[in-house]
């Protein structure tokens, strides 16, 4: 188990730095691969950061441990943000990242449960937060402290399991569950295909204590996964407004950032970029 | 003219015409005495609680029960989420549901990760007049192509009690069919041992054999002690579990009898009978098969016995197709 867990005083200089590992972690494995969905890693990094290294309460020397919290990523094609983080925290070596991708990889394109550290098969959308109800009752009932995070997407909202999971999550009144909720505006078409909002809104309507931040601000995650901790008897949302392609400017401003493809020659300029960004950013 | 059969309100049994005895709920009676000695198994329906005969359960164990409501892919992803704990969940509603509606969440959810959840499947192919829409005419065909999922159809109340015990015990992701409500006794329960994966003779004959599955296995026995007051000998092979299957069972038999007879509560293509296809072909044993099942179709509402003679799945209709093939 770790040590700093609930930190009162979280050292946000520190987690900011672990965001930006992901991101160079991230841009190195793409570069590896040529492509990959560098745009929805870059713009999760700062939450897996908060989540892997201040409020999961989890040991990477132990990934089957019956009480820790569980990190569900049901956006599968975000892998590359997870392997990211599992790296950092030492679930797997850092020097196996250069694989992601390839074949007889455990880091795939997509999340499969067998990779250590992965708690679901992600990537069938709209799969993650009915699991994560299911495992936030089965916790509860093992009076396990342990608490559920389910990260989805705003363009997996679409899919009405999602809605089927809401109304029993709040149902059970599961305040063991948190809803990351990356709302990033794209999804395989193009810009978010299906207006979702309001979706704060819609989140309350359906009985969650809910919290819209910036999710590329590091002090409002913190913050908001501070007050999810409250035993309020409702599941939590959390909306996070990110940046596809945060860190990278490039990347940022590109149109249609789902499935990022870069030539050979751009990695180069890319990750100079990245490199010049994160040090005008304080921390 | 005789009064016109009408269809039943959803829950009712049906009168029967036989000397069998009856069980009440065997599905619900087997999983409470199983769950007192066994915290781990928890369960779960989409709204479908009564006519599924889990409320025993509930009632004896209401801290581990959870209706879901009408939402039946959170029910599978739920018992995924459950087994991910430790728990074994029964998870039930009807087959029509389970399968067309949540398949995605039985195949990836549960079956990829080879979890401990079992989808138990009510109103199995032709045992409700309300139509296509509760008809779960196709359900073994659709279950039978996940990979490592164990598929059971059992034949009676006997075989519904042991075989909610026996899947507790297998670890891994289990869809059996469910007959509910006041459920006939056809196997003794002092003689049968319910086995996944094995298929059992019930009968020996020589001119015709009959592979059965389900409630049909109920209407060979009947269709083989009919015939052979007429000099026919029929046997009967009941195939429980369509996956695993019991090939080596299925090919022994069909070498001892000089007709071959498929029977299921399904559509003819893509269960049992081509189950037996397969097997035959696969080990070069030339027989000739006929298919008894539902015909390519959806099923019109209606009264059951009258539906269930009309497209070939009583008894005496049994009796005659066998009688014709001779």
């Amino acid at each position: 188990m770790r040590d700093n867990l609930y930190a009162d005083t979280p050292d946000l200089q520190a987690l900011r730095m672990r965001a930006k590992n992901l991101r160079r972690h991230i841009l190195a494995m793409a570069r590896g691969q040529g492509q990959g969905y560098v745009g929805q890693g870059l713009g999760i990094a700062d939450l897996l950061a908060a989540l892997y290294f201040h409020e999961l309460r989890h040991d990477p020397q132990n990934v089957g441990w019956p009480d820790r919290d569980r990190f569900l990523l049901s956006t599968g094609h975000y892998s590359i943000a997870l392997w990211a983080a599992l790296a950092e925290c030492g679930v797997i070596p850092l020097s196996e990242l250069s694989t992601y991708g390839a074949d007889g990889s455990r880091l795939d394109m997509s999340t499969l449960d067998t990779t250590p550290g992965v708690e679901i098969i992600g990537g069938s959308l709209g799969h993650g937060l009915g699991q994560g109800i299911g495992m936030a009752l089965g916790l509860r009932l093992d009076g396990s402290p342990a608490r559920v995070f389910v990260e989805l997407s705003d363009g997996e909202m679409q899919e009405g399991a999602t809605w089927e999971a809401a109304m029993a999550g709040a149902h059970f009144g599961l305040d063991n569950l948190v809803a990351l909720i990356d709302c990033n505006g794209i999804q395989a078409d193009g810009a978010v295909v299906l207006d979702m909002e309001p979706v704060a809104e819609k989140w309350r309507a359906f009985g969650w204590q809910t919290a819209e931040i910036d999710g590329n601000d590091m002090a409002a995650i913190v913050a908001a996964l501070r007050e999810a901790r409250e035993g309020s008897g409702k599941p939590k949302a959390i909306v996070l407004r990110t940046l596809p392609g945060k860190g990278v400017p490039t990347l940022e401003r590109r149109e249609k950032a789902h499935f990022v493809r870069v030539d050979p020659g751009e990695w180069d300029a890319l990750v100079a970029e990245f490199e010049r960004t994160a040090e005008t950013i304080d921390g | 003219m005789a009064e016109q059969a009408r269809t039943l309100a959803m829950g009712q049994d049906e009168a029967r015409q036989d000397a069998r005895g009856i069980v009440e709920a065997p599905f619900g009676r087997a999983l409470v005495d199983l769950a007192r000695s066994r915290p781990e198994i928890v369960g779960l329906t989409a709204d479908l609680g009564k006519y599924t005969d889990i409320l025993p359960f509930r009632d004896a164990f209401p801290d581990r029960f959870f209706n879901v409501g009408m939402a039946e892919q959170n029910l599978v992803a739920v018992a995924a989420g459950l087994a991910r704990t430790g728990k074994i969940p029964y998870a039930t509603t009807y087959g029509v549901f389970a399968t067309r509606r949540a398949y995605d969440f039985i195949a990836i959810a549960c079956a990829h990760s080879a979890l401990d959840v079992k989808i138990i499947a009510g109103l199995p192919g032709l045992t409700t007049g309300y139509g296509g829409t509760h008809q779960a005419i196709e359900d073994l065909a659709l279950m039978r192509m996940i990979p490592g999922l164990v598929v059971i159809d059992p034949c009676d109340a006997t075989e519904i009690a042991q075989a909610t015990a026996a899947i507790a015990d297998h670890p891994g992701p289990v869809y059996m069919r469910l007959l509910r409500g006041n459920v006939p006794v056809v196997l003794d329960p002092a003689a049968y041992r319910f086995e996944i994966g094995k298929a059992k003779v019930l009968r020996e004959g020589r001119d015709v054999g009959v592979v059965s599955t389900g409630l049909m296995t109920e209407r060979a026995l009947d269709a083989a002690a009919a015939l052979a007051g007429r000099g026919l000998s029929v046997g009967v092979l009941h195939v429980s579990t369509l996956k695993p299957f019991d090939a080596e069972a299925v090919a022994g038999f069909a070498a001892s009898v000089d007709r071959l007879v498929s029977a299921e509560n399904h559509v003819a293509g893509g269960g049992l009978g081509s189950l037996v296809a397969e097997c035959l072909f696969d080990r070069g044993i030339a027989k000739k098969l006929h298919r008894i099942g539902l015909p390519d179709r959806f099923i019109e509402c209606g009264s059951v016995p009258h539906l269930q003679a009309r497209f070939g799945l009583t008894s005496q209709r049994v009796a005659e197709t066998i009688a014709g093939l001779v």
